[in-house]
């Protein structure tokens, strides 16, 4: 588990979450910051609630005349699932939550890291193109370039901390950033910093090297 | 005042937030019909009849669910842009999970609607936009003995009255929160509007996780 986290997920993003109209890399942030804190799991069960309240006063549409006598027919052809043990996790040693390691095919270990520059590495996971998630992998003390946001940035930390203009991000906290903001976060002295990072829009990159390598990197 | 309808008589609330739901324009303040909500006996009875289909097969217990929920399901699934074809063999599906699954269902966690809500979340997510659904990690102490009927009943209290605020909400505001899970709305529309009538549901979950952490330690 780690340690307190302070930086939570937006009520915004977790109802998004919850009425299932977030893009997937945004989705996989936020399953992955759940995974990780107590306080949005219970808040996400909130918003679960909501939708649940507006299926159940929701106006109704009429079902076909045979549609029950056809589901309890799929449903005799299918029977119930015995009730299983949930499988044994082995998440206690893991640096990436489950939903991640999903994407990955692994842990840390199974990820197929790519230079960008200045010690700093990334992995695409693949997700719907109306977003896109990466893993960043931040040697500590390094700085990812300074860049700005044309829409939404959200960066999960899974390992390390680092720092930006606004605040200090250890693991487990989430830093959701809007077009308001530029900053360079830096990872912290000590621990490499491994981040998941989710944008619906090109990155604003403040340098000229980077711009230029944007293209090629996807980011 | 509440009335202790059953679920099938649920009609007047129906058509109050149908309209709601449905409006082109927003109702006028005069036309704000009296609350109708189900009460928490009706929830407690949802619960009964998936541990009836969980305990015992019951077919009859089934057709009551499928009665309620299948032609609202069908209408989530309408209003958020499944056509009535899709949507119709969706529900179907989502109504079949429901038995598949019912030994998944924790009523000290979720209202029977809560649940249906999301298998039928998840199945719009699947079919409509062909993605994905990444989904939290389970939490690590495995599955959980039967749960406390008070926990139940405390639950399932804590959702109808969650149901009412919602209910009681001006006008623009519920229209809002409908147009956010039917997907109307993008999340920076989301982000803009606040005020929801949460905090009441949260902090039992709240509660009953801190419990069950420190009984792990």
């Amino acid at each position: 588990m780690p340690q307190e986290i302070k930086h939570h997920l937006t009520d915004a993003l977790l109802m998004g979450y919850s009425a299932g109209t977030l893009p997937e890399a945004f989705n996989l942030v936020v399953a992955s910051h759940v995974s990780l804190c107590d306080e949005c799991r219970a808040r996400l069960a909130e918003f679960d609630a909501v939708g649940g309240e507006i299926v159940a006063m929701s106006e109704t549409a009429e079902m076909s005349a045979d549609s029950l006598a056809l589901t309890l027919a799929a449903i005799s052809d299918a029977p119930a699932e015995e009730e299983q043990a949930a499988a044994p996790e082995i998440t206690g040693t893991a640096v990436l939550p489950r939903p991640i390691r999903e994407y990955v095919g692994g842990d840390v270990e199974a990820v197929k890291w790519r230079k960008i520059g200045g010690g700093v590495r990334q992995a695409i996971l693949r997700t719907s193109k109306n977003a896109t998630a990466r893993l960043l992998y931040i040697p500590a003390g390094c700085a990812v370039p300074d860049h700005g946001h044309a829409g939404t940035e959200l960066t999960l930390v899974l390992q390390g901390a680092f720092r930006d203009e606004t605040d200090r991000f250890g693991a487990g906290d989430v830093e959701v950033a809007n077009e308001d903001l530029d900053h360079q976060p830096v990872a912290e002295d000590g621990e490499d910093c491994i981040c998941l990072a989710a944008t619906d829009a090109p990155l604003k990159f403040n340098a000229m090297i980077p711009k230029l390598a944007q293209p090629f990197l996807r980011i | 005042m509440l009335t202790e309808a059953i679920p099938l008589a649920n009609a007047d609330a129906d058509r109050r937030v149908a309209q709601y739901a449905g409006a082109k324009a927003p109702l006028s303040n005069g036309a704000k019909a009296k609350v109708t909500q189900s009460g928490p006996k009706d929830r407690m009875a949802w619960v009964s009849h998936v541990e009836a289909i969980r305990d015992r097969k019951d077919q009859a217990a089934f057709a009551e669910l499928f009665g309620y929920f299948a032609p609202r399901v069908k209408a989530f699934l309408m209003k958020s842009g499944a056509s009535p074809d899709l949507a119709e063999e969706c529900t179907q599906e989502v109504m079949a999970t429901l038995w598949r699954k019912a030994h998944m269902f924790d009523p000290a966690k979720a209202s029977v609607s809560t649940w249906i809500f999301t298998v039928a979340r998840n199945r719009k997510i699947d079919i409509l936009r062909k993605e994905r659904r990444p989904e939290p990690e389970d939490l690590p102490w495995g599955p959980e003995a039967e749960p406390e009927q008070e926990e139940v009943m405390t639950l399932q209290q804590e959702s109808k009255k969650l149901g009412k605020a919602i209910a009681d909400l001006p006008d623009k505001q519920k229209d809002l929160i409908l147009k956010a899970y039917y997907g109307e709305l993008s999340h920076s529309e989301i982000a803009e509007q606040t005020g929801l009538p949460l905090g009441t549901i949260k902090s039992r979950i709240r509660l009953a996780l801190d419990r069950l952490r420190r009984q792990m330690k």
